[in-house]
């Protein structure tokens, strides 16, 4: 098993995931992260993501019902597992840590 | 709107393939949302297109699906139990597995004897090692006003200009067929033929010589290569380097001994000559020797350079064509290239060198065996089919312990394809028997094939098993696959398996369609044939021996075989008409001096006075030749009504026509009888002008003895020991008329023989087959007939009602089958000869009749044991 450090897209698809609650299916999550971002979100990338991070254990998954917009095949559901909300807490953590030092920082200045 | 729009298919049908099954269901759903998606903003194809792409894009490696090893551990776990259960079913089903195994084994030996043709014929001259670079020279003629010929041989003018103008070829080769002479080795004297080759020989084509250098053996004139075998013909060893052999006045030097020919050759020799013999021996004599038009023996043959191209060398020839035909008038010649490998199994040439088949004919063969073999396929799934009661318990078993529908298809496939090399086995040895037969089926045949086994045709048997064992297997895997194992265990008479009956009757009536055309084909066939070899050919040809001469004057031994008593009459002459050889000449015919008069090909026999008596050709008019003139020196003419007709001489009236003047090759000769029509060609085509000149001796012709029906036997002894004190070097070559023209037709009385095999194979597998399939519906039906015994049934009427089916099948076959045959022949086959024999009734519904008495005696056999049955003894049994 790979180890859990969090990749940037990883975090932000960890993220959607709990913004989503139970409606986190792979669609939604990328319509989602498209709202978010601005940037368009692949399927494949976003898919791919889903896959390794269930891998990692921070996240789960279990099929939904079925219904007829999608031909009649189910939808996958992500949540986020403890694992994840650790490794998005340590992640938020972090940043905030290294935020605190950096001495007068603001974006006004930077003008 | 009447439907939603739907993804395409195959994309789907990728993914699921390819997807793991645990991610497959939303990805699948995750597209097709997208997909509607993009139907919406993009329009249908644009989100087709979409489709796909996004299909290939998700081929990650998290997405494939894994191969298990433990998966392959159960196929082949598996693979031994379906082994058990198969072989269990053969021997439990005896007779079914011995319609199907020997069904299957009758038709893939003849499969196996047509993979071993193709293969042969697509390893003619393959041990040349420039094989791929070799081509040779073709030739277009065009006569104004006449056909076009396609030749095989080409000018040596093309030749030299190739040396010249052309870029890109390596070599190239001229080899010159038709030596022929009598080689004096010290005291003995041996008939050889040869073949003139020049220098590059050797550099083009791989003969290997075992002594002598090939760059320099046939640079000289009069050297000669010998073949080990004529070596050892000749001198009785191989050492033979620097000897010489005389022929006629002129002296050869051997220059080499080459290896003997393989036999997947199109170039045959046994012995070589420089080509600058040719040169020095015609070359500088003949006038045309060397002329563009000259295109008649000569053939030529070239290697590419490496990196050589044929269209620049056609385009070459094309120009070079172009500048040598401005001095032809009326004609034209053009040449072309035909790869070395297209030669044995290529278009049809004339003066071709050695064997050849059309691609079209192994196409015919192949199809012949195709079908024979479809339909020992049919017997299988016919039989696996009606057989399904039997088996469905087995397939519910297997599927509920949680075997796939693939896995019982794969099942079904294994199990067929297994029969099918248990086949295989048996076919391979009947294949042996076979081969002997067809190589013994025609002088020629072994000429032309080996039939070795060699790797690549063993593997097309084993594939050829493989895929007849896939094909007759599908149909039953199919119908397995798809029993509900729910329904099959709980009550396997409630399986409709007679729901598949209609697709087992399409399959009955096809197998005795094909029986039937066979047959009556062959019938057919075989009745032209026969009206062939008695045709009236407007002259008799009974008990006249025809012996070939060698170039000697026969005066001699003419004396000689006149003094036997069993010889009535002797005449010359330069051909035998009717077999299929045909000379001819420019014959021009003025009907007064001032008209430009008419030239016309007229073919010509050249003949004494004593073969128009011998051969009973019947005059019109005029007499036979009075006049005995020396050679050259004839005025007299005798022709027959096709002629008069041609020229349009005395309009057309025999008596008319006498003392008309034709000038044949610069020589004015007078019509002094006419002859009635006769076959001078083949009965194939339409009778044509011939005309009969007249010369006392032929030395290369033919003696045409009549001979006395009585004591044939030692008849010929004495013109054997006669032809020995006239001729020690040459075999004597003597043939009977009437087997000369059964010769000529010999290509038919094959055809016969291979459809009548055929014929018989196709209705030994659909008896077969419809056997089964009787013994199968009887048992099947055979509590059924013991309750109506019960109540009161008749045998006949039991009976009846067993046949009824078979019979209206087979009607159906009969129905089907005949007209095909009969417009078969008629539009098809027989439209290309001018003389044909009526089809006859009795032919096309013979062979009917029998194929039909046979499968009616067989079901009548079988119902009238189940109709004789003892209800009491069925009834009480269950």
């Amino acid at each position: 098993m790979k180890g859990t450090n969090l990749g940037e897209f990883e975090e932000l698809v960890l993220l959607t995931i709990a913004a989503l609650s139970t409606e986190a299916y792979s669609v939604a999550i990328c319509d989602e992260l498209e709202r978010y971002t601005g940037r368009s979100a692949k399927l494949g990338v976003v898919h791919a993501v889903l896959n390794r991070l269930e891998e990692k254990g921070l996240a789960k998954s279990h099929l939904g019902d079925a219904s007829a917009t999608r031909g009649g095949k189910r939808k996958r559901f992500y949540e986020v597992t403890h694992a994840g909300k650790v490794a998005l807490m340590r992640a938020k953590e972090l940043r905030e840590a290294i935020w605190r030092n950096i001495p007068g920082f603001n974006l006004e200045g930077s003008i | 709107m009447n439907k939603d729009p739907q993804p395409p298919q195959w994309a789907t049908a990728f993914l699921r393939w390819y997807c793991r099954p645990r991610l497959l269901e939303d990805l699948e759903g995750d597209l097709y949302e997208y997909f509607i998606r993009n139907v919406g903003r993009k329009g249908l194809r644009r989100a087709r297109l979409t489709y796909w792409l996004d299909v290939i894009k998700f081929l990650r490696p998290y997405t494939i699906r894994k191969i298990e090893p433990l998966t392959f551990l159960t196929y082949f776990m598996m693979l031994g139990s379906y082994f058990r259960t198969s072989r269990r079913n053969l021997v439990r089903n005896k007779l079914f597995s011995f319609i199907n195994v020997v069904g299957l084994a009758v038709s893939m030996s003849v499969g196996l004897l047509v993979i071993a043709i193709v293969n042969d014929l697509r390893s003619y001259d393959d041990f040349h090692e420039k094989r791929d670079r070799i081509y040779r020279v073709i030739t277009h003629h065009q006569n104004d006003g006449n056909a076009s010929t396609d030749l095989a041989s080409t000018s040596i003018r093309t030749a030299q200009r190739l040396a010249r103008d052309v870029p890109g070829v390596e070599n190239f080769t001229i080899l010159r067929n038709g030596f022929s002479g009598d080689a004096k080795v010290g005291q003995h004297t041996f008939p050889l033929e040869g073949t003139w080759a020049d220098q590059s020989f050797f550099k083009v084509f791989t003969f290997p010589l075992v002594e002598g250098d090939p760059l320099t053996a046939l640079k000289e004139p009069y050297s000669l290569v010998l073949t080990e075998k004529t070596a050892k013909r000749l001198f009785g060893n191989t050492h033979v380097l620097g000897k010489t052999v005389r022929f006629d006045t002129l002296d050869y030097q051997i220059t080499g001994v080459a290896r003997d020919v393989r036999h997947l050759s199109h170039i045959h020799f046994d012995a070589l000559l420089s080509f600058a013999s040719a040169d020095a021996t015609m070359g500088k004599k003949q006038d045309g020797f060397y002329n563009w038009d000259n295109v008649w023996s000569n053939y030529t043959y070239m290697t590419l350079s490496k990196n050589g191209s044929t269209a620049a060398i056609q385009r070459a020839l094309n120009q070079i064509s172009a500048e040598e035909n401005k001095a032809l008038l009326h004609r034209k010649v053009t040449l072309s290239l035909q790869p070395l490998k297209d030669i044995a199994l290529g278009r049809k040439l004339s003066n071709n060198m050695g064997p050849r088949m059309e691609p079209i004919t192994l196409w015919i063969l192949g199809g012949l065996a195709f079908v024979i073999i479809l339909s020992a396929c049919f017997n299988y799934t016919n039989l696996s089919v009606a057989r399904s009661l039997r088996r469905s318990r087995e397939v519910g078993v297997r599927k509920i312990i949680g075997a796939h529908r693939s896995h019982v298809l794969g099942q079904f496939m294994i199990e067929a394809v297994m029969i099918a090399f248990l086949a295989l086995l048996f076919s391979f040895g009947l294949y042996l028997l076979l081969r002997r037969e067809f190589l013994a089926l025609d002088p020629h045949i072994p000429e032309i094939f080996k039939l070795d086994l060699s790797v690549p045709s063993v593997l097309s048997f084993i594939a050829l098993a493989i895929i007849t064992g896939l094909v007759a297997g599908f149909l039953p895997a199919v119908f397995f696959s798809k029993i509900n194992a729910l329904s099959a265990m709980k009550d396997a008479s409630g399986l409709r398996i007679f729901k598949h009956i209609g697709l087992r009757r399409v399959l009955i009536v096809a197998q005795y369609t094909l029986s039937l055309v066979f047959i009556a084909t062959t019938l057919v066939g075989y009745s032209q044939y026969k009206g062939f070899l008695n045709f009236d050919l407007g002259f008799t040809t009974e008990n006249i021996l025809n012996i070939k001469l060698n170039g000697a004057d026969a005066a001699i031994l003419k004396k000689e075989l006149s003094e036997i008593p069993g010889v009535t009459r002797i005449s010359h002459s330069s051909m035998v008409p009717s077999v299929g050889s045909m000379y001819g000449f420019d014959v021009k015919y003025r009907p007064s001096n001032t008209s430009p008069g008419d030239s016309a090909l007229i073919w010509v026999n050249t003949v004494d006075e004593n073969y128009l008596p011998i051969h009973q050709h019947k005059l019109m008019s005029g007499s036979n030749f009075k006049l005995r003139p020396e050679k050259g020196k004839e005025s007299e003419l005798i022709v027959n009504q096709q002629v008069l007709k041609r020229f349009n001489i005395g309009g057309r009236d025999p008596q008319k026509a006498l003392g008309h003047v034709l000038s044949v090759d610069g020589q004015d000769l007078t019509i002094v009888g006419v002859m009635k029509d006769f076959h001078y060609g083949t009965v194939e085509n339409k009778i044509e002008p011939v005309m009969f000149r007249y010369s006392q001796s032929e030395p290369w012709g033919y003696l045409n003895l009549k001979i006395a029906p009585t004591d044939l036997e030692s008849t010929m002894g004495k013109i054997e020991a006669a032809w020995k004190r006239f001729d020690k070097v040459h075999p004597l070559k003597a043939n009977f008329y009437d087997d000369q023209i059964e010769d000529a037709y010999s290509q038919f009385s094959m055809m016969v023989k291979v459809i009548g095999f055929l014929a018989f194979l196709a209705i030994c597998i659909a008896t077969l087959g419809l056997f089964g399939m009787v013994v199968f519906t009887t048992e099947t039906k055979l509590k059924e007939i013991s309750i109506r015994k019960v109540l009161g049934a008749s045998e006949p009427g039991l009976m009846y009602l067993l046949c009824r089916g078979f019979i209206t099948l087979l009607a159906v076959a009969a129905l089907i089958a005949l007209p095909a045959t009969y417009l078969l022949f008629d539009k098809v086959l027989l439209t290309r000869f001018a003389y044909r024999q009526p089809i006859g009734i009795p032919e096309m519904l013979g062979g009917a009749l029998i194929v039909m008495l046979l499968a009616l005696v067989m079901i009548g056999s079988q119902t009238a044991r189940a109709a004789r049955s003892n209800p009491a003894k069925i009834l009480k049994s269950e």
